[in-house]
């Protein structure tokens, strides 16, 4: 580790962050030595599309397969053991990075099928799966589900296929003009008809983090679920899920610098106990006859068959290397990193879509270039080194909201360096003559 | 040339800024019509494409006798949809699969081109495309054009028997 000291996540905002050297972090990372498109050095700028990997998450899961690759939870010999240990421990330091207890954190395969896990669980208990203490993940007609129109498709697609299933009805909030949650009609949507409230915790496309404190009083005063997409702040945010409060979280191991195939689902506990299975089968049932099975408790009863072990165990050393490096440390470090995308909007004929201030935003900046499509940007971009996302960013309403059917994304983690958004701004600066726009 | 300069060549620049057959047509006459609209899901791109076909005359067979289209995308996309217009326009159904056929053969190439000169020259400005070919996230785009055509001539029923 390259810090002197230990911030812990969450930590108050008036803790001195210790200096951290930002080029040896970058240093952990090999993919990023590597040269593309004949030789060129890459800058990636793409990490809210996933993260590279750090050298202790890729050692951790060659390790596992090397030295105790072992089906876990089951077996008596000494290698199940260890492999039960070092997935648990995982699960340890998830829930410590994110606020949260041990029992509270599902494995998943990463946060769509965490918020599709939550989805399917309400249709269950509406079908009387769950019996009497799931009434809470009961739907009847009439009731509402709230999400708002910057959701990445996979918070706002199943909440419309539960609707459809169930008979309840979507509504959402708005976006602003300068892209943040339009809350101006907040009493006239959360209602008492809500029993969902599901909404990112940052947009994927605006960077703009969402007023979780707001959204979590309305839902409570009418007693509905909370279900927060914390896919892109958990990795560049201190986040404390009890302190937010809310009900429900997901979030993917890949874009917080760790392997692919693997998530969690947050649950408060008490909802958890309270939640019906949706994928049945092994690992996860107390006594099962030809006639019925009866369930484990949370988290393995939504943890049936074979567990990604190598990738959660890769999740957990991601998490706590993050720790160690102090989320205080890297929040500022992103505060730094979003000024310096945000200077392209400085570029004549550079339009950003999403807040233009620092304040409650992370370095996700999407854009349109007048006169030259994103595709056409990004290959601009692509031809000097310089790797962006383009096209909706699994967010068509909210560019439909900004009259656009596509935009570029550039966004920074721990390892990207200023002198990369230079170099980006440079590049970007010469898209629009390359093309002969006026 | 770089493999930039490859892939956006100047023809494919102009046919962007300066598309042929774009604004939908109503189409009139004794023909056969059919429209087809195709979306790009990964990046949103979208062709809205009208194809009229004239009737066999003279013992002939049946052309494509007007393509009109409205869209929105990158300027592969657009580009690739201008110089299909005009490439199309005239020629037999017949001409018109084997043309389909020619291009996405060049489009799976990796940036080599046809063996194939007849075929290729048959191709005229849409070999400009063979750069296009290198990069395989950008072929769909180039295709997107061409499928709409494919489309709406299945749908105007002059593929039929």
């Amino acid at each position: 580790m390259t810090t002197t000291d230990t911030v812990r996540a969450g930590a108050p905002e008036t803790t001195t962050a210790p200096a951290v050297d930002w080029s040896a972090v970058r240093a952990d990372f090999p993919l990023l030595a590597r040269t593309v498109r004949g030789g060129r050095q890459l800058v990636y700028l793409d990490s809210a599309a996933t993260a590279q990997k750090p050298n202790v998450v890729l050692e951790a899961e060659v390790d596992f397969y090397e030295q105790r690759n072992a089906a876990v939870h089951r077996g008596a010999h000494q290698l199940a053991e260890e492999a039960t240990e070092a997935f648990e421990d995982a699960r340890v330091a998830v829930a410590t990075f994110v606020g949260a207890d041990p029992g509270e954190i599902v494995w998943a395969p990463g946060a769509t099928a965490a918020l599709n896990l939550v989805a399917y669980a309400f249709s269950n208990a509406t079908a009387g799966r769950g019996g009497a203490r799931a009434e809470r993940f009961v739907l009847r007609p009439g009731d509402e589900i709230v999400v708002t129109e910057a959701e990445h498709h996979a918070n706002l697609v199943p909440w419309q296929e539960l609707c459809a299933r169930t008979g309840a009805v979507l509504r959402w909030f708005g976006v602003t003009d300068d892209g943040r949650l339009d809350l101006s009609d907040l009493d006239a949507v959360i209602t008492e008809r809500t029993r969902v409230v599901a909404f990112g915790h940052v947009s994927n496309v605006t960077g703009a983090v969402a007023p979780v404190a707001t959204l979590v009083e309305a839902a409570r005063r009418v007693g509905a679920v909370t279900v927060l997409d914390a896919c892109q702040s958990v990795p560049n945010l201190p986040v404390d899920l009890h302190a937010l409060g809310v009900d429900f979280a997901a979030f993917s191991a890949h874009k917080m610098l760790g392997p692919t195939g693997v998530g969690a689902l947050y649950g408060r506990r008490e909802l958890l106990e309270a939640m019906p299975p949706v994928t049945t089968g092994g690992s996860m049932v107390e006594v099962v006859t030809m006639q019925e099975t009866t369930y484990a408790p949370p988290p393995q009863r939504f943890e049936a068959g074979t567990q990604m072990v190598a990738q959660a165990v890769g999740m957990g050393v991601a998490a706590q290397w993050l720790d160690e490096l102090g989320m205080d440390a890297v929040a500022e470090h992103e505060r730094q990193l979003a000024a310096e995308l945000l200077k392209i909007a400085d570029i004549p004929g550079v339009r950003v879509i999403g807040p233009l201030d620092t304040a409650d935003r992370l370095a996700v900046v999407s854009f349109v270039v007048d006169g030259v499509h994103a595709h056409d940007v990004g290959q601009v971009l692509d031809d000097k080194g310089i790797a962006v996302r383009v096209g909706h960013h699994c967010a068509q309403p909210l560019h439909r909201r900004f009259g656009v059917a596509a935009t570029a994304r550039a966004s920074a983690s721990v390892y990207t360096t200023v002198e990369e958004i230079v170099a980006f701004r440079e590049a970007l600066a010469g898209v629009r003559a390359f093309f002969g726009a006026e | 040339m770089s493999s930039l300069e490859q892939m956006y060549q100047q023809v494919i620049l102009d046919h962007a800024k300066h598309p042929h057959g774009r604004g939908l047509v109503a189409v009139a006459g004794d023909g056969l019509a059919g429209e087809s609209h195709q979306v790009n899901p990964t990046c949103g791109d979208e062709v809205t494409l009208r194809v009229a076909v004239a009737p066999a005359a003279d013992g002939g067979a049946p052309t494509v006798s007007g393509v009109s289209w409205e869209g929105q995308g990158c300027s592969i996309s657009q580009a690739s949809t201008s110089v299909m217009t005009e490439l199309v326009t005239g020629r037999t159904l017949d001409e018109v699969a084997r043309l389909d056929a020619t291009f996405h053969d060049l489009m799976a190439s990796r940036g080599k081109g046809l063996d194939d000169e007849d075929a290729e020259d048959s191709l005229g400005d849409a070999t400009a495309f063979t750069g296009v070919s290198q990069y395989p996230a950008r072929i769909k785009c180039a295709l997107l054009g061409w499928a709409a055509l494919k489309d709406s001539l299945a749908r105007s029923g002059a593929l039929a028997g």
